[in-house]
């Protein structure tokens, strides 16, 4: 039998780390997902049930709805505004790189503060937003006030923070794209149109796809700005997965419940992510 | 009527006082009482962030001095607070001995897990200034658990009060209103969307706004439970109230109330754009700081109009406690006998950081004589008291019943009909009840 080779002690301590801070957690929260456990009474073991509520759950299944929604819009505007960006920012202007750097100035800021901030832009009465809506004659909002508005303004505080990140890695990419397909295009007479949908675009494309991947893990586990701004209300219109399974962890103390929400949400991001690495891997047509 | 209250405010705390005016922080060391005992003891104490965790930190040298016992305070914010409490304590070790809790919140929590220590033995020896009848029966109804054990000391109660904008009524000729059907019809007569002025606003935020319903809930006459002990969260009574709490806040609010909480509230009151207010009675401080009110000098503070049924003022309340798990309960009840004691009462009656459960604190010459909010106050909470009533079930799952009929509630505010909600609510609430008592 072949000895094991002694190199393996020097990945002993990372696997101990990796195996204590993730795999044990992991383990952890799906044994508990099968009790019925709120802290401060005995826990007993109820197998599956705890899925099986969720399926029936009406408010889950809204909040699992609103995360969908919120992420599809969060993912979507940034990689349109900030691929624009990028393109307008690759261009050699004047002050190019002050504009630049007041671009992404909102991406340096901590979400909180930028959620308290929005909040206070928000309100119906005293906020900055119907001000500026009245100055050119339009009625007042009630903004994230309202049922209907709410997840819309969520996205657009999202939006706002995060299409520099994206402006960022379309920009990196813009800047290591090969020349010779921009040369054959000019060579064959193709117009500055032609050249972006037909050669620019697909080129970065790996690049937009690695920017949905991480903007799609991000508003997928977008808490903060949510839960300062609007609680997931009014009622439940904002409630997301993180916000629900907030108030079963930590405001009702349903553990096994709130171990159960965990478990979907994970399943949900895997997916999700494969999904658009099964895309990227599509999109390497040019290797 | 604001004269007689007065009145008897002053006597009835005169009376209860007898003689407690000269009362200095070194009272307690005057008598027999060992206050030196437990020398030498470092104590951890859980606070919670407000103004009576300011206060208590404050002053904790004088309890230093007092006791030679070296004090490590904390405070913490209020839901953080119950979340370090909850996971602590059920770890069977903290790391606090000495505690602040929210009773509405927390007293049944605790009592099931008996995670506070019994205090009654320790009755047997304590300080004669420390007089327990001094408290006053709402404080010691909270604190008393249903099995008799007395696991916690009041600090204070927060009677739900009205507050008017003085200003705004005389505008408009309209009186301050003796019922709830005139609370409705001055709202409406207020409100003036024109001018920015809203008749009526409160708390619609999901959770935070349920207090405001169980108010007006008990005024109409109704109980949480029925004499099944079933829960009596769709009778008449529970939907005539949330259908007048609807009125109030969808027809004379203000725009998107759905998402507004006690500051919001406090914020355009402040500004002077909402003529009356419900809420707790520990906002006297900002509406009279010229610094951020409007309002200084126009605020009337008033007493909560009878129900249809009752004359009602909502009451929640804190206490602080000893923790079951703590190995110093001696030093640590020596903390919670000086933080509930009459000098730390009448101390927090002078800042108006909230209302004593002790009556001496009313009739303190020093404390009424530096008192910080307009006597009004003073008189709208002595007369609160009086009326007082827990504003909400005392239960475990309270947070889910706050949270699932705050929901009901913002419903009712988009749209939605009352009964149809109240019903929703109760038979989602009814099994998460049933659990957390089995």
């Amino acid at each position: 039998m072949r000895k094991p080779s002694p190199y393996l002690w020097f990945i002993a301590p990372a696997v101990i780390v990796i195996l204590a801070v993730i795999v044990f957690p992991w383990a952890f929260t799906l044994w508990m997902s099968l009790f019925e456990w709120r802290i401060g009474s005995k826990a007993t073991f109820v197998g599956l049930t705890n899925y099986t509520d969720l399926i029936g759950n009406r408010r889950f299944l809204e909040s699992v709805a609103h995360t969908l929604i919120f992420t599809a819009a969060a993912v979507a505007a940034p990689l349109v505004l900030g691929t624009a960006a990028a393109l307008v920012f690759h261009q050699k202007f004047f002050a190019r790189g002050l504009l630049r750097a007041a671009f992404v100035l909102p991406m340096m800021a901590t979400p909180v503060a930028i959620a308290l901030v929005w909040t206070m832009m928000f309100h119906p009465q005293q906020g900055v937003l119907n001000y500026l809506l009245s100055l050119v004659g339009i009625g007042p909002s009630e903004w994230v006030y309202s049922p209907r508005l709410a997840i819309a303004c969520l996205v657009m505080v999202d939006v706002w923070q995060w299409t520099p990140l994206v402006m960022l890695i379309v920009l990196g990419g813009l800047a290591s794209l090969p020349t010779e397909s921009f040369e054959a295009a000019h060579m064959e007479g193709a117009s500055r149109w032609q050249t972006l949908r037909h050669v620019t675009l697909p080129l970065l494309m790996p690049f937009v796809l690695v920017a949905a991947v991480v903007r799609m893990i991000d508003a997928l586990k977008t808490f903060d700005t949510i839960y300062v701004i609007t609680q997931g209300g009014p009622g439940t219109a904002s409630e997301t997965i993180n916000i629900y399974l907030y108030l079963q962890a930590f405001s009702f103390f349903q553990i096994g419940k709130a171990s159960a929400v965990v478990v979907v949400f994970f399943v949900l991001v895997i997916a999700l992510s494969w999904l658009l690495f099964w895309l990227r891997e599509r999109s390497k047509y040019y290797e | 009527m604001t004269n007689k209250i007065h009145r008897r405010t002053v006597i009835q705390a005169a009376a209860a006082a007898g003689g407690m005016a000269a009362l200095t922080p070194w009272s307690f060391a005057q008598g027999a009482f060992d206050w030196k005992r437990f020398a030498g003891t470092s104590l951890e104490v859980h606070l919670v962030k407000g103004p009576r965790g300011e206060l208590l930190q404050k002053n904790q040298k004088e309890f230093e001095d007092l006791t030679g016992i070296k004090v490590g305070a904390e405070q913490i914010p209020e839901q953080q607070s119950r979340q370090k409490a909850v996971i602590e304590f059920n770890s069977g070790k903290t790391s606090f001995d000495v505690i602040q809790l929210s009773y509405h919140v927390q007293k049944r929590q605790f009592a099931k897990g008996r995670w506070l220590e019994d205090l009654r033995p320790m009755f047997a020896n304590v300080p004669a200034e420390f007089d327990r009848t001094d408290f006053t029966a709402g404080g010691m109804f909270y604190a008393t658990q249903a099995d008799g054990r007395i696991d916690s000391l009041p600090l204070n109660l927060d009677p739900w009060i009205l507050y008017w904008n003085k200003e705004l009524f005389a505008a408009k000729g309209v009186a301050y209103p003796k019922s709830y059907a005139e609370i409705v019809e001055a709202a409406k007569k207020l409100h003036d969307p024109a001018n920015g002025i809203v008749g009526f606003v409160g708390r619609g935020l999901k959770n935070a706004n349920v207090p405001l319903w169980t108010g007006l809930f008990l005024g109409f006459g109704g109980q949480f439970f029925d004499a099944a002990g079933k829960l009596a969260t769709e009778t008449p009574e529970a939907i005539a109230s949330a259908s007048m709490y609807r009125d109030l806040l969808k027809n004379t609010g203000p725009a998107g109330v759905a998402g507004y909480n006690w500051n919001e509230s406090q914020s355009l009151f402040l500004q002077g754009k909402a003529a009356m207010w419900i809420d707790g009675s520990g906002f006297a401080p900002p509406l009279e700081d010229p610094t951020k009110s409007r309002v200084v000098g126009k605020v009337g503070y008033g007493v909560m109009p009878p129900g249809p049924k009752l004359q009602v003022s909502a009451t929640f309340g804190d206490g602080i406690g000893v923790s079951a798990f703590s190995t110093k309960k001696g030093a640590a009840f020596l903390y919670t006998m000086w933080a509930t004691g009459k000098v730390m009462q009448a101390r927090m009656l002078a800042s108006g950081g909230g209302a004593p459960v002790r009556l001496s604190a009313y009739s303190d010459k020093e404390a009424l004589a530096n008192l910080k909010v307009p006597v009004d106050w003073l008189k709208a909470v002595g007369e609160s008291m009086r009326i007082a009533r827990p504003g909400l079930p005392v239960i475990e799952p309270v947070t889910e019943f706050r949270d699932t009929f705050g929901i009901a509630l913002n419903n009712m505010l988009s749209g939605a009909d009352v009964a149809a909600e109240l019903k929703k609510a109760t038979a989602e609430f009814a099994p998460v009840l049933a659990k957390s008592e089995s």
